[in-house]
């Protein structure tokens, strides 16, 4: 299994999952863009027996328009809006001793990556938890709640923020960024396009078929197969990419636990840290859904993050943490067995 | 014919030339930069023991001798520090390392000096401090080693001499204390976790 893995195969190995299904996301943006076309193409080319006219593919030139220049809003301004609608507030200069100790643990983790210091940000509320938002390393902020400040000790914090400067230093701030941008997108075109066919009633189909009379044969079987199943993508289209970001929101968090344990070289601690952190379950109120991809524990304590299994897998945007912890505990022992401190038993 | 092919071979060899210096250079300059933060995070606690030693000086003096393990550690490491290479400055800082852990640790006896604020924060300040050093030349170990690998392995050692890299030395624990599992718990733990 992968928990049998050491922390370099774990990164490799995560990585082309991720690319796997980036691809995977932007065939996905491309057929919900040209499909339309490929299915008016194929009716007309029905119409009139193989002998179409060029025609310009309006329908996915527009939508990758509007995605292009969506997405590139929500890529300049989703880290702000992500850190002001959890209420986050900056810290610059630490009033209280916990919020010195997560200063100074960020610090020590920005030397251990060679990274800039993040912009270090709390959040007023009991349930621990912590998050990171951001374009790329310099840009790059963590916030952390009240909760988690009170209930880690040091060296657990610490494993906490290094699993965050993770995500930092393998650029996933960068990949959620993005991918909660074109996640949006894709919602926003799916409602839009929705409204846009029920408004036209049967207009669709009567392109498809309704003028050219002569109309018939397989040319007309394949525009109707293409254009059912481009309204098909259309509708689930919204819940599909949600899918595929907790897909790669999950691939993300055990490449983080990784990388944050081969920077503390200590992952019993994330491991315990993640264990206080599940025994405190109530949901984080401060963190809306759109954010909580981004954190290290599910904020809504949703039970799809507790459980291994096929729905489970599909729907959370962790893994379980369970599985998260037997992994790290799995690493840690690893790494006592190649120092020689294990007792021989 | 002939001479085109010539022509491609010589383009592609002088291109590779070109890039391989440059990524040696380029490693070379992390190695320096990375060795630049050590010292900065070094510098910091030199300045920061005195500040220790004068607030703790108070209520520890039962404890001349363990202060001036550290005021002594202190001095000879910001000597080796100032001009000796990595190894002595290496051997210099864990000593300081350890004098410090003693010192903590014998100021655990002291409730007084545990409960005050002020000897709170320098302690969480030399303690963040030591773990920087301690990221900072994990950091350097792995940069260095990177660039000593690209150097000896072929074909870069072909352009090695060129780019005048030299083997950038490690920073390694000597002590064996260090080596061993840390018993000194530098973290300030809370009460109740």
């Amino acid at each position: 299994m992968t928990a049998g893995l050491n922390l370099f195969e774990q990164q490799a190995r995560n990585r082309r999952l991720t690319v796997a299904w980036m691809a995977l996301f932007i065939l996905f943006f491309a057929w919900l863009g040209f499909g339309g076309d490929l299915a008016l193409y194929l009716a007309a080319a029905a119409r009139t027996e193989g002998q179409v006219p060029y025609r310009f593919p309006w329908i996915g030139v527009v939508i990758t328009v509007i995605a292009a220049i969506a997405a590139w809003v929500a890529w300049r301004k989703g880290p702000q809006q992500v850190l002001w609608s959890t209420g986050a507030r900056e810290v610059t200069a630490p009033q209280t001793f916990e919020e010195k100790q997560l200063v100074d643990v960020v610090e020590e983790m920005a030397v251990a990556t060679g990274l800039p210091k993040p912009k270090v940000y709390v959040i007023d509320d009991p349930d621990p938890n912590a998050f990171t938002t951001g374009r790329d390393p310099a840009s790059a902020c963590i916030a952390a709640t009240t909760g988690l400040l009170a209930v880690l000790n040091r060296e657990e914090l610490q494993a906490v923020v290094a699993h965050e400067m993770g995500h930092v230093r393998n650029f996933d701030v960068r990949l959620m960024t993005l991918i909660a941008a074109l996640v949006g997108v894709i919602v926003v075109l799916s409602n839009g396009m929705g409204r846009l066919l029920r408004g036209g009633g049967g207009r669709g189909l009567g392109l498809l078929g309704g003028r050219g009379r002569k109309a018939s044969g397989p040319l007309l079987i394949a525009a109707l197969i293409v254009f059912v199943l481009w309204v098909i993508t259309l509708i689930l289209a919204p819940f599909i990419s949600r899918i595929m970001a907790m897909a790669v929101s999950r691939d993300r968090e055990y490449l983080a636990d990784a990388t944050g344990a081969e920077l503390t070289r200590n992952p019993g601690a994330l491991a315990s840290a993640l264990q206080k952190i599940e025994t405190h379950e109530a949901p984080t109120t401060h963190i809306k859904e759109g954010a909580a991809h981004l954190c290290i524990a599910d904020p809504l304590g949703r039970d799809v993050n507790l459980k291994e299994g096929r729905l489970a897998d599909l729907l959370a945007t962790h893994p379980p943490m369970a599985m998260r912890i037997t992994r790290l505990k799995g690493m840690a022992f690893q790494q006592l067995k190649t120092s020689g401190q294990l007792p021989t038993a | 014919m002939g001479a085109i092919l010539l022509l491609v071979v010589v383009v592609v060899i002088v291109l590779w030339v070109v890039s391989a210096y440059n990524g040696l250079v380029a490693l070379k300059n992390q190695t320096v930069n990375a060795w630049k933060q050590i010292d900065v995070q070094l510098k910091r606690r030199h300045d920061l023991i005195p500040n220790l030693v004068n607030t703790v000086k108070g209520s520890m003096n039962f404890e001349k001798e363990t202060l001036d393990a550290v005021i002594s550690a202190r001095s000879r490491a910001m000597q080796s520090g100032s001009g000796g290479g990595v190894k002595e400055t290496a051997a210099a800082e864990t000593a300081l390392t350890g004098a410090l852990g003693k010192l903590f640790v014998v100021m655990e006896r002291y409730p007084d000096l545990k409960s005050s604020q002020n000897v709170r924060d320098l302690q969480e300040e030399l303690s963040s401090t030591e773990n920087k050093i301690a990221f900072a030349r994990q950091f350097y170990n792995d940069i260095a080693t990177g660039y000593n690998t690209k150097q000896q392995q072929f074909p870069t050692n072909l352009v090695a001499g060129l780019a005048k890299a030299e083997i950038a030395e490690l920073w390694e624990i000597e002590d064996k204390a260090e080596r061993a599992v840390p018993t000194v718990d530098l973290s300030l733990q809370k009460p109740q976790g």
